[in-house]
């Protein structure tokens, strides 16, 4: 978790991400940034989210984000 | 269920009020024909005839410039009324025939046939002169459906707004003054005057169809068909204008129409020396149209004519007729020197 | 049927009592009649189109399901008997044949769009190669086809993914397909909520019913006041790129600004609002476009739903795909920061040559999508350079003043990237815009300059009234929803705001004879 918020911060130093909960409806997160997310959690986590799951409500916060992680990692076992 | 009645009530008056503005604002954005484009006047004064009409004129403005009903009433007792309009197309002149016989059934119907050259609608703006002042009916359906250019709907006919509507932005101080107010007629039993002279000159020769359209003749039995339904004799005239140019393989069709249909045809290009008719002088428009002048003699020659031919009843005399045709003529007369003081004014 | 023209007011006048009169189990039977009435109104040879990709979705996507669920059994079935490698293998196995499904339904649905958008240009090409002309002109443009495709297309790539399982019913998807507000200039929307919105049963609601008439009237207002009187002097300035140059290009990309969003957010308010008569939700489409602060937030909040269906469906894909990430590392020795922006980069351009290719197929419109795929990708690389900006200045970024300025700044850029569409060619268009910086004739474009473009002073007058109209109604939206509000104050008091709409759009709207009931522009795509 704490991974993953260091790599939010890194995109977006000013937004508050442990309590931000409309990253994406809020426009915090750009198509842009989410590539780029997409890039950094492949490096750092190893997994790589299908473009399936690139939705909205898997985006929204850092608790859906890794629930989405967390999920991924545990079909690929 | 109070409040329900309090809203529907809103709502109506909504309503009322909308509809009144658009009506208020339809007649105030239609043209008023009456200052300016007098020829979309012309249409709907025929309704505020008093007097019925033993000949019906119809056709373009070879017919309500060029003869007078004042003349023919008062040389021979003839009454007539023109409907004719600018470039007034075959399908017009039969649809306004047919409206007309809604009220009265003439003895004669005299029709100009140069209007047959066009087959086809030839403009939006023509038909509006024509129609607008058209009475609501059969007819006037028919004429709009007969009438349409590209691009125009019947709806607009229907609501003219929906036609006018940028006119708002343009409006006139005559829009204004006629805004409610039919003013008076511009024509004398749809007969439009004009005292000016301007002497024919070299025309133009034209490049034209030897043939006439077919559509147009398909017309021309529609009104032959309608005259002989209504027991009214139907005569063909050319008027004497030299121009537009009247070809001979054109008169030669009319002819052959005419023989065929036993009707008579004049065409009176051919008999301007016999009419009197003198292009240096009768015309105001170098040969297109006659003035008052050229009208009144070619009324005389022609009066002589439906006279002898159709034995045409003399109603001088009778009392409705004499009190309506001596307003008439004092209107006429009293049109005629303001005209001519207005030219020599300026 | 266009949205100004009698036979669509008739059809709606038949269509919404008939729709609520019916019993509710057949509403949505109704509805799918009246949208083949509106399909085979508009030609037979576009219904014929719309059958072949209501066809092959229909069946790529139950051919698709039918393979999810055997792949299902047979992995079940496996589970006891075989390794995790041949359970992984005959998974592969069935992925693979459904993207083989898919791969032919997608080849036939954009190849009639190809053949269609670009029919033209093949023809030419034909034309040049073998004397012939295989395609027409006439071709190029059936009804709404770049927004139905689209939409289909997208259910189908759900199902592909498993989101949503496929419809049973080949009538409901063909309801979603031709439901005829969606045709005329979209916006694209998805099977899960409109599609599925369709086949639910409405009841008639008279507050509803005003409050959809309300936002059909303003459609019409904007596109019957202001966008096609502008255009007019739009076309005219256009038309002649050697005559109008420098200051008249400004007065050019500020009309076409004006006219194209009275003209697409017009008309979307209409389809949204026929949609509401029926008691349909269908998506938004704009979001107050040009309060935009930057290109990449205005292409948030113009026409949504193309932008949403690109990344949903090309750009995110694209961006995690297998070729995408082998290059993202391949480029790693150059370091992370480029390792990492070579996917965002390529997928960011390619989206928008498809974008550009989108709307037009005039190599104008590929130019116009690139540039705003640079322009987008430029301003995220300045980023850096701006938080230190606003570090620096924060009393004056932090002020209303600075957001104006970015405001306009965002417009002025789209609308100088727009003026690709207006001309034929990359060349015209570069040429007009430059000409700008190089011609100042202020003095002849208000010596009766601007009179000579067809409109009268009286028509811009007109126009500006409609354009701060709009104005104060996006500033008053930023409060909430307009509707609910004037609502509030009563049913005789909206009935009062629609009759002067109505009233206003019959007077002043440009219609009717001498003006041409012009298609709305984006009818075109």
């Amino acid at each position: 978790m704490e991974k993953l918020l260091d790599i939010l911060r890194e995109l977006h130093p000013e937004t508050d991400f442990e309590t931000e909960t409309r990253l994406v409806d809020g426009g915090i997160l750009a198509s842009f940034d989410i590539v780029m997310l997409i890039t950094r959690i492949e490096e750092e986590f190893d997994v790589v989210i299908p473009a399936k799951d690139i939705v909205p409500e898997h985006f929204n916060s850092v608790k859906a984000l890794y629930a989405l992680i967390e999920k991924i990692s545990e079909q690929d076992d | 269920m109070k409040r329900a009645c309090k809203t529907a009530i809103g709502i109506l008056l909504a309503c009322i009020v909308f509809f009144g503005a658009l009506f208020a604002l339809t007649r105030l954005a239609a043209p008023k024909y009456h200052d300016t484009l007098i020829d979309g006047h012309l249409t709907g004064e025929y309704y505020d005839e008093k007097t019925d009409h033993d000949v019906l004129f119809v056709g373009d403005c070879e017919v309500y410039e060029n003869f007078s009903p004042v003349t023919l009433y008062n040389v021979y007792g003839i009454t007539s009324y023109i409907r004719g309009g600018a470039q007034q197309l075959v399908w017009h002149s039969y649809y306004f025939l047919k409206d007309a016989l809604r009220t009265e059934t003439p003895k004669v119907v005299v029709f100009n046939v140069l209007s047959l050259k066009y087959g086809e609608p030839q403009s939006e703006a023509y038909n509006r002169l024509a129609l607008d002042g058209m009475r609501w009916g059969a007819a006037k359906i028919g004429a709009i459906k007969a009438s349409m250019t590209e691009g125009e709907d019947f709806m607009s006919y229907v609501f003219p707004l929906l036609r006018y509507h940028d006119r708002i932005t343009a409006l006139t101080a005559e829009d204004f003054e006629y805004w409610f107010k039919k003013g008076d007629p511009v024509s004398f039993k749809g007969y439009v005057m004009h005292t000016g002279v301007e002497p024919a000159a070299e025309t133009p020769q034209e490049i034209y169809e030897p043939k006439l359209p077919e559509q147009s003749f398909a017309w021309l039995e529609k009104i032959a068909a309608l005259c002989e339904e209504n027991g009214i004799a139907l005569a063909l005239i050319k008027s004497p204008s030299i121009y537009p140019e009247w070809h001979p393989e054109w008169d030669a069709e009319i002819a052959a129409f005419a023989k065929a249909h036993g009707v008579r045809y004049d065409n009176m290009i051919a008999e301007n020396d016999a009419i009197g008719i003198d292009m240096q002088t009768d015309t105001y428009d170098q040969g297109q149209h006659l003035n008052v002048y050229g009208a009144e003699k070619l009324s005389r020659w022609f009066g002589k004519v439906l006279q002898q031919e159709y034995g045409l009843k003399d109603h001088r005399g009778e009392a409705a007729y004499d009190a309506d045709y001596a307003a008439l003529t004092e209107r006429y007369e009293t049109e005629k020197q303001r005209q001519l003081s207005e030219e020599n004014g300026t | 049927m266009l949205f100004p023209s009698w036979a669509f007011l008739l059809f709606l006048a038949v269509l919404v009592p008939v729709y609520f009169l019916v019993p509710k189990r057949i509403q949505w039977i109704v509805l799918l009649l009246f949208n083949a009435v509106f399909v085979c109104a508009a030609g037979v040879l576009g219904a014929v189109f719309m059958v072949v990709t209501i066809g092959t979705v229909y069946a790529a996507s139950r051919a698709m399901d039918a393979l999810f669920s055997r792949q299902r059994e047979t992995l079940a079935a496996m589970k006891e008997t075989h390794t995790k490698e041949e359970r992984k293998q005959t998974r592969l196995r069935f992925e693979k044949r459904r993207r083989l499904v898919l791969i032919a339904c997608l080849i036939v649905n954009f190849g009639i769009l190809f053949v269609l958008k670009y029919g033209a240009m093949i023809g030419r090409f034909s034309a040049a190669l073998f004397g012939t002309r295989a395609f027409g002109q006439d071709l190029a443009l059936t009804m709404g086809i770049s927004f139905y495709t689209f939409s289909t297309v997208g259910y189908l790539l759900d199902v592909y993914r498993e989101t949503i399982p496929a419809e049973k019913n080949p009538m409901k998807l063909a309801l979603f397909t031709s439901f005829f507000p969606l045709l005329v200039q979209g916006p694209i929307t998805r099977f899960e909520t409109v599609g599925r919105a369709l086949l639910e049963p409405h009841t008639f609601d008279g507050q509803r019913f005003l409050s959809a008439g309300l936002r059909i009237a303003w459609g019409y207002w904007k596109k019957l006041i202001v966008a096609d009187r502008l255009l007019v002097a739009v076309k005219a300035l256009c038309a002649r790129p050697n005559v109008y140059r420098g200051d008249f290009i400004f007065v050019e990309m500020l009309l076409y600004a004006a006219c194209l969003y009275a003209d697409f957010t017009g008309g979307v308010d209409i389809t949204i609002g026929v949609g509401e008569l029926l008691g349909i939700r269908i998506e938004e489409n704009f979001l107050r476009p040009y309060f935009s602060k930057s290109i990449s937030e205005y292409w948030r909040r113009w026409h949504i739903t193309l932008g949403e269906w690109f990344k949903r469906y090309v750009y995110y894909p694209l961006s995690v795909s297998k070729p995408m990430r082998a290059l993202s590392k391949g480029t790693r020795k150059l370091g992370a920061g480029v390792s990492r922006r070579v996917p965002v980069y390529l997928a960011t351009l390619l989206v928008w040559a498809l974008t550009g290719a989108w709307h037009g197929s005039r190599p104008t419109f590929l130019v116009w999508g690139l540039l705003n795929g640079a322009v987008i990708l430029i301003s995220e690389e300045l980023k850096p350079l701006y938080a230190r900006f606003h570090k620096r200045f924060p009393r004056l970024t932090a002020s209303a003043f600075y957001r104006g300025f970015t405001v306009i700044r965002t417009v002025l850029l789209l609308s100088s990237l727009r003026i690709l569409d207006c001309y034929g060619t990359v060349k015209e268009a570069f040429s007009s815009f430059f000409s700008m910086f190089t011609t100042w004739n202020w003095g002849a474009v208000f010596r009766g300059g601007i009179r000579s473009l067809g409109l009268s002073y009286t028509d811009y007058a007109i126009a500006g009234l409609g354009v701060i109209a709009m104005f104060a109604l996006s500033m008053a939206q930023r409060k909430g929803a307009i509707r609910p509000r004037i609502q509030k104050r009563g049913t005789v008091f909206s009935v009062c705001v629609l009759l002067v709409l109505i009233g206003t759009i019959l007077i002043f709207g440009r219609y009717g004879f001498g003006f041409d009931a012009s298609q709305f522009i984006y009818n075109r795509f």
